[in-house]
């Protein structure tokens, strides 16, 4: 037995270097063109472009707007990865343990943004848009109800794909058995077992909001990708450079994210195992 | 089947709650004394002269103005100049958008403080929303030839220009005219700024095709084959050319608007050898409209606004962008006009035509059922 | 899911005067068309994401869970997944455009002279689509594939099941519903993709966003807004009708099944 697996492991690890190196050859090459077409000039290779990206100081003082985008979509980033999970998790486990018969018709709604194009969708949001206004001033932060809108869409989907694969049912059953509250069987039994899906669908908010541009820019409102196209107006070479920066920046962003999630997991596992001992 | 149906009766009462809360907009604000003086003055006069105008609009001190892009006939430095002026913060939203876009976003935001204050239209969807505008008669209002502005002020011509190729002169053989754009020189390097059955530009890049190929503004159908032509010839590249395409070279000749590409060989100096030249018997050409929003959340900075692009100064930065101002031809009788870059327009030979609504409508209708059919 | 329910008004609320002009004008022979070009390329874009995205996604799964390279392909795969419009176009166009890095190089060491007009076409679109459809299978689908069990290998091992006999009758039928409804998300996704597919190309409207968007912004055409939530609603009504046809697919393997 022990033999077999030692050789599937090596198949696996030769299988996964193809699979990622020919993976990355696909999506590199693209990259790469940006990348050559940003650092050329008639006279041969140049950093220019990036040093004047690097330069924060002068940035800033002449883009205020870039930087107060940067910060909005930070913001709006937190606010919606929040609201979607508060509002998807609970209802998501709920359905699936008590209306399953719903399931179907709430994957549809939670399709609908994606299908609509977002210049469609727009004049949807106007309406609304007003009272938000009305109620709480033009701030951009407020684009967060819209983009959880937006995010819900790829965020079911992970969540959905998370929460198959335990068995939802069985556990909160066992847990219930157990004389836990429904809250707290949310909190330390799903939740903690859902892990993966949750950083997916976080990830997959976190880079939706950082990328949008579309709604922000036919609101009029203030974001990341709006500051962007404003600096990309200098010269070709600074929008190739800078969405290629925007990129790198949201990348590590989200590779900071994990290691902060993985972090907390270790420190979350530790329930299940205290259920158990409780009873 | 009871909870079935009672839960069929909440939805129904959800969506139609949220309908209804659709359709009527929150209760506009008040406008005080002040804003109200300010939005519906119809001149400078109004104000009590310039000066109270600009102290007016100081007050308000930001401008929201749209799709104004920085290297579309010069806005960025006309923005710039304005702003050192008069201390008005302007905000320039989405430099990309089409005219109806600005219509449709006026619409949206009506009511919100980041609505659009004024408007740079294709006369086409100028003309279709008239109710819209605040009459307002800048100075040289009276000037204006009367076929280029509306009597009340609705909306006046701010700019024109007619339509060109540029092209990078290091990558390709300078053309003259549509045909020369047929060669095998060409292959895989003409682009065509925007889809005519959207952009105006290219609306009229089609037009001016249909006259170097014997047709006329009534007859557009020799414009349409010449692009077929173009496309079967491989010459054709159907993206939408952006400064990147034309650095890289992917667009080395690009049918526009002689301004726009007046506007690429500023901002490619030194990188791109981007020349213009307005093809030979082909000349087309279109003037942009300036109207004020009747629901200006800055009704005096619109105003002012309006003052500084029909003055000397404003006139005179459009043209150095390579636009024709409105008021071109009676500031070089009176001698206030920049000659240098008078002298810099491209050369233009033959009778420029400019389409009616009437040849409008029936072009549209053709390009209509033939562009997409030919285009695929 | 109040926010769902803000989404379905928004086309019922700007109807305006009920018409069905806007409903007749779907049936225009452009439109037909541009709905079938649609469904192909989504169809296409959302099996081959699917399938290629699965592998990656299990590549991935079979390295440690904390690991870096987990970390670095979900980080990279959330970006790409989300990354689009002009910038990606122009990324293409770089790469495989007449005078982009690739032809550029087969001209200049191989002495080929390619054509690659067809980069602007259906099949340039696929594959430019599925530079973000890929990722985003990528991501989703990897909570599914964490949901494998090993001891399930390994009692199908310890069986003498083959690895053949393990993926056909017992990870393939538990992966098969998250396959599906990721695909189903890919179709919608690809569907309605439309900054990307007007940067690449203009002068066509051979699939059913750039339609829209020629019918809502355009300078010259006046008047076809309402045309525009019309097409939206069409392509409502298509993914609602894969989707019942999928539920009832589903139902049929269960009865099958069980």
């Amino acid at each position: 037995m022990a033999g077999s697996g030692v050789r599937r492991e090596r198949v696996q690890r030769r299988m996964r270097w193809a699979v990622l190196a020919v993976a990355a050859l696909f999506f590199g090459g693209p990259l790469w063109a940006m990348v050559v077409f940003s650092t050329s000039s008639p006279t041969g290779v140049t950093g220019a472009t990036w040093r004047q990206l690097l330069d924060v100081d002068a940035l800033s003082r002449t883009y205020p707007s870039f930087v107060e985008g940067v910060r909005v979509s930070a913001a709006l980033a937190v606010l919606t990865v929040v609201l979607m999970l508060v509002l998807l998790v609970p209802t998501m486990t709920w359905v699936r343990l008590r209306l399953p018969a719903l399931r179907r018709p709430m994957e549809f709604l939670c399709l609908l943004p994606l299908i609509i194009p977002a210049i469609v969708l727009v004049v949807g949001l106007a309406p609304v848009y007003a009272w938000v206004t009305y109620f709480f001033g033009p701030s951009s932060v407020w684009l967060f109800f819209a983009y959880t809108v937006l995010v819900l869409p790829y965020a079911y989907r992970a969540i959905d794909a998370g929460l198959s694969a335990i068995d939802v049912r069985t556990l909160a059953e066992a847990a219930r058995g157990l004389g836990a509250s429904w809250p707290r069987i949310f909190w330390s039994v799903i939740t903690p077992n859902i892990r993966t899906a949750l950083m997916s669908a976080s990830f997959l908010a976190v880079a939706l909001v950082l990328g949008e541009y579309t709604i922000a820019s036919l609101m009029s409102r203030n974001n990341l990708q709006v500051g962007i196209f404003q600096l990309s107006q200098r010269t070709p070479a600074m929008s190739v450079a800078v969405s290629l920066a925007a990129l790198l920046l949201c990348f590590l962003l989200l590779v900071l994210l994990t290691l902060v999630g993985g972090r907390r997991q270790r420190r979350v596992s530790a329930y299940p195992v205290h259920v158990e001992e409780t009873s | 089947m009871r909870t079935r149906s009672v839960r069929g009766a909440t939805a129904c009462a959800v969506a139609l709650a949220l309908v209804g809360l659709a359709a009527c907009a929150p209760p506009a604000k008040e406008a005080s004394g002040e804003a109200k003086k300010s939005s519906t003055a119809t001149s400078a006069q109004a104000f009590g002269g310039m000066d109270a105008l600009v102290a007016a609009a100081k007050k308000e001190g930001t401008l929201n103005v749209i799709a104004l892009p920085p290297d579309w006939a010069n806005y960025g430095e006309m923005i710039s100049a304005f702003q050192t002026k008069y201390g008005i913060k302007v905000v320039s939203a989405q430099p990309d958008a089409d005219s109806a876009t600005e219509i449709s976003t006026a619409k949206n935001l009506k009511g919100q403080g980041n609505a659009p204050d004024v408007f740079d239209l294709g006369q086409a969807v100028a003309l279709a929303n008239t109710d819209l505008y605040a009459p307002y008669k800048a100075q040289g209002f009276d000037a204006i030839p009367a076929d280029l502005k509306d009597p009340d002020g609705k909306w006046v011509n701010d700019y024109g220009g007619y339509i060109s190729i540029g092209f990078d002169a290091k990558k390709v053989p300078a053309p003259k005219s549509f045909a020369d754009l047929l060669k095998p020189e060409y292959k895989g390097k003409v682009a065509l700024n925007g889809n005519p059955t959207k952009a105006g530009a290219a609306f009229s890049g089609v037009v001016a095709a249909a006259l170097g190929n014997g047709g006329s503004a009534d007859d557009v159908a020799p414009g349409v084959d010449y692009f077929v032509k173009l496309k079967e010839a491989g010459n054709l590249v159907p993206v939408d050319p952006t400064p990147a395409t034309i650095q890289s070279g992917q667009t080395a000749v690009v049918i526009d608007w002689d301004y726009n590409n007046a506007g690429q060989t500023k901002a490619l100096a030194g990188k791109v050898n981007w020349k213009t030249v307005v093809p030979q018997g082909a000349v087309t050409g279109a003037y942009y409209v300036q109207a004020v929003n009747k629901d200006a959340p800055h009704p005096a900075a619109a105003r002012l606004w309006e003052e500084f692009l029909y003055s000397d100064e404003g006139q005179n930065l459009w043209l150095k962008g390579g636009a024709r101002p409105v008021r071109g031809e009676e500031m070089a009788k009176a001698g206030t006009i920049d000659k240098a870059a008078y002298s810099a327009l491209p050369a233009v030979s033959g009778t420029p035509v400019f389409i009616t609504e009437e040849q409008r409508a029936k072009i549209t209708d053709y390009l209509n059922q033939n562009w997409q059919k030919e285009m695929g | 899911m109040p926010t769902g329910v803000v989404v379905v008004q928004a086309f019922l609320s700007d109807a305006g005067l009920p018409t069905l002009d806007n409903l007749r004008a779907l049936g225009g022979g452009d439109i037909l068309r541009a709905l079938l070009n649609s469904v192909v390329l989504s169809a296409v874009t959302a099996l081959l994401g699917a399938v290629f995205g699965a592998v990656v996604a299990y590549a991935v799964s079979t390295a440690s869970p904390d690991g870096a390279l987990r970390r670095v392909v979900s980080a990279a795969c959330g970006v790409l997944a989300q990354f689009g419009g002009v910038m990606l176009a122009f990324a293409w166009i770089a790469t495989l455009g007449l005078s982009g890095l690739v032809p550029t190089f087969l001209r200049d060491h191989l002495g080929a002279d390619v054509d690659t007009s067809w980069l602007y076409g259906l099949r340039g679109f696929v594959l430019v689509y599925l530079y973000f459809q890929i990722p985003l299978m990528v991501i989703v689908f990897l909570p599914s594939i964490d949901g494998l069990r090993p001891q399930w290998r390994e009692a199908a091992e310890s069986l003498g099941g083959s690895t053949w006999q393990y993926w056909r009758h017992v990870a393939g039928p538990v992966l098969a519903p998250a396959f599906a409804s990721s695909a189903l998300l890919l179709f919608a996704n690809a569907l309605s993709a439309y900054a990307t597919a007007a940067a690449l190309n203009a002068q066509s409207t051979f699939i059913l966003p750039l339609q829209i968007g020629n019918a809502i912004g355009s300078e010259v055409v006046l008047g076809r807004q309402n045309v525009a939530k019309a097409l939206a609603l069409e392509m409502v009504v298509l993914v609602a009708v894969i989707m019942t046809a999928y539920a009832w697919l589903q139902r049929r393997a269960e009865r099958w099944l069980g």
